[in-house]
């Protein structure tokens, strides 16, 4: 089986992010970048049915600015045998990244594709069920358990309730959530080989993908502050506060 | 004026409260509002939907491939109603993630995620970056499609209401995602989106047998237990118990956090609570931060101690 990882470039998942004072946005820059961590978990899921045999070729493609390279060296690190990377701005939406994943479709016919349940920039999760939409295959959403089988991927999805399993004929999208795996730090001689590795490389407009977006950014603002708190000294004077003066406990 | 399509979540017999905040959400934007029911012998939750004030109507979709929301068997039969509608809304639960984008994606829509405030009729407010930024957003489709934020919305009550109820064609199976079973976990005490009291435990616990502790003083306070992503990983907790950026949004009135850091990603799930307890015995830990009441303790004898107060 071939498995397609899409992967985004994100700020890193401990950087604080401060809105910009124009609120035009977030700052991104001198921030540190990351691949978003689902996609990492993604890549470590299709490099382990490699590595198991079940998977003969594990792709990566990112869509994004010109440094979103350096996260593909980070899934060549990881074991990837190719990485794909097709320029835009950063900011595609959800749905354009999907029909750009489309026309990547078209031309590996993937079995699988591993994509994260959300990016933690835009917090959307939708890009996978969109992908899976347009291609008429099933989906699995929040995957913490993978099982390949005879043409099918059996899926464990993390819902509200608990846990649900479905089995997916291939082709087939799953969209994997942090406990599937733990991602493996790739070793210095790998990063080293990945650095020299080929990039293939296209654009939005190869693909034939009009990516203009429907949504328009008015503004991004802070967060509404809370109120800084009290520490209190007892258990005591816990009660008495939460009873007396919030009045939330009787 | 506009029309509504909210895309219900039940248990056959009543509505989700996520979906009862997007009837809400639905309200603020205005307009005829029609729900949608999918499932297998659901005849009650589409009663109890027109059973609320301002619901139009209420659409029944039943059959035996659409018992299990899968969500290749309930798009389709959004898609097709689509049409006849401005917006389509539904709570951004698990359910409502699953099945929105593959809608969108069908009626070539860019959906908006996890709305939490309606500023007009096409612009909106939603989180990004774990709630640190809020982005107001226009959107420029024809149809809007929305997941709402429930703990923003306050869920409308059942009452008041008499719609009528049409049944709609069901469509057939797919035949794409088999659905092979569910392992729901089954809690005694109060829902943990909708519990006016949470009470969360974090690493800091250190065993499932400690949650014990958690789930002691949850029951003294009718609470909900909650946890850290940290405290479900390690397994003291089912996964649906987790607070966070990537598990559930609570905003109780009382949130108390035990054993838990406050890492942005927790706090994503939350700080917008009405009051915020932490317990930790780090007095450096950035809960404190959140927190209108801050205990610097260690959890294993505050909590004995606690339980007891409130016994007393
Ligand atoms: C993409 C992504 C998404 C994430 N999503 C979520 C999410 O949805 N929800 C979530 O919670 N996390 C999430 N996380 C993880 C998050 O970053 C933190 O790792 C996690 O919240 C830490 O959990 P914790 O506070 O329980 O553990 P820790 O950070 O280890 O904190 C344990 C705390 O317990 C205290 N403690 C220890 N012993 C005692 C004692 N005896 N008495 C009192 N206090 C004690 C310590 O002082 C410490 O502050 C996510 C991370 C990533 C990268
Ligand atoms: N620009 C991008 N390039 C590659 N993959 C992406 C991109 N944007 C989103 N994805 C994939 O889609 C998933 C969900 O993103 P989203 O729908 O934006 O929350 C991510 O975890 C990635 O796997």
């Amino acid at each position: 089986m071939k498995v397609l990882v899409p992967v985004k470039r994100v700020v890193d998942a401990y950087v604080k992010v401060r809105v910009k004072s124009d609120g035009s946005g977030v700052e991104t820059n001198n921030i540190k970048m990351s691949m978003n961590p689902f996609d990492e978990i993604a890549v470590e899921q299709a490099v382990r049915l490699r590595e198991a045999g079940t998977a003969t070729e594990v792709v990566a493609v990112t869509i994004g600015p010109q440094q979103a390279q350096e996260q593909l060296r980070t899934a060549l690190a990881m074991g990837v045998d190719r990485a794909m990377h097709i320029e835009a701005d950063a900011g595609v939406e959800p749905l354009a990244v999907a029909k750009i994943l489309s026309a990547v479709c078209d031309q590996e016919s993937p079995d699988l594709v591993l994509l994260g349940k959300q990016a933690i920039d835009d917090d959307s999760n939708q890009t996978g069920q969109m992908l899976a939409a347009l291609r008429g295959w099933p989906q699995g959403t929040s995957i913490s358990k993978l099982e390949p089988g005879d043409g099918t991927v059996t899926v464990t999805r993390e819902v509200d309730g608990g846990l649900e399993s479905l089995e997916l004929p291939m082709p087939a999208i799953a969209t994997v959530d942090l406990r599937l795996n733990e991602p493996r730090y790739p070793k210095l001689p790998n990063i080293m080989k990945a650095k020299k590795k080929p990039i293939e490389q296209s654009t939005t407009a190869d693909l034939g993908v009009d990516i203009t977006p429907r949504l328009k950014q008015v503004k991004v603002e802070e967060p509404p502050a809370r109120a800084g708190g009290v520490k209190v000294s007892s258990v005591d004077e816990l009660i008495d506060k939460l009873r007396n003066e919030a009045k939330v406990i009787q | 004026m506009s029309a509504i399509l909210v895309y219900a979540e039940h248990d056959h017999t009543e509505l989700k409260s996520g979906t009862l905040s997007a009837i809400a959400c639905a309200r603020e934007i205005g307009g005829d509002i029609d729900i949608l029911i999918t499932g297998n012998n659901c005849g009650d939750a589409a009663q109890h939907a027109a059973s609320i004030e301002g619901v139009r109507k209420v659409l029944l979709a039943e059959g035996e491939h659409l018992e299990n929301h899968v969500a290749e068997n309930v798009a389709p039969i959004i898609e097709r109603l689509a049409g006849d509608y401005d917006y389509v809304l539904a709570a951004a639960t698990t359910g409502g993630k699953n099945i929105m984008p593959r809608v969108a994606a069908k009626l070539d829509v860019q959906q908006v995620s996890d709305i939490s405030k309606v500023i007009s009729e096409d612009t909106f407010v939603r989180p990004i970056y774990a709630g640190n930024a809020m982005a107001t957003v226009q959107s420029t489709d024809a149809i809007k499609l929305i997941t709402v934020r429930a703990t923003s919305f306050e869920a409308v009550e059942a009452g008041g209401g008499s719609a009528s109820v049409e049944s709609i064609e069901s469509g057939s199976d797919a035949g794409l995602a088999r659905f092979v079973g569910a392992d729901l976990s089954e809690s005694e005490g109060p829902e943990l989106t909708t519990a006016p009291i949470v009470v969360s435990g974090g690493r800091g616990v250190g065993s499932a047998e400690n949650f014990q502790l958690i789930e002691s003083l949850a029951g003294k306070l009718d609470a909900a237990v909650g946890a850290s992503r940290a405290a479900v990983d390690a397994g003291y907790v089912p996964n649906d118990y987790q607070v966070g950026q990537t598990g559930k949004v609570v905003a109780p009135d009382l949130y108390v956090a035990v054993g838990i850091s406050g890492a942005i990603q927790h706090m994503a799930g939350m700080k917008e609570s009405r009051v915020i307890v932490a317990i930790n015995k780090d007095s450096e830990a950035p809960i404190f931060e959140a927190a209108d009441y801050g205990l610097v303790a260690d959890l294993f004898e505050a909590l004995p101690e606690l339980d007891k107060a409130l016994d007393g």
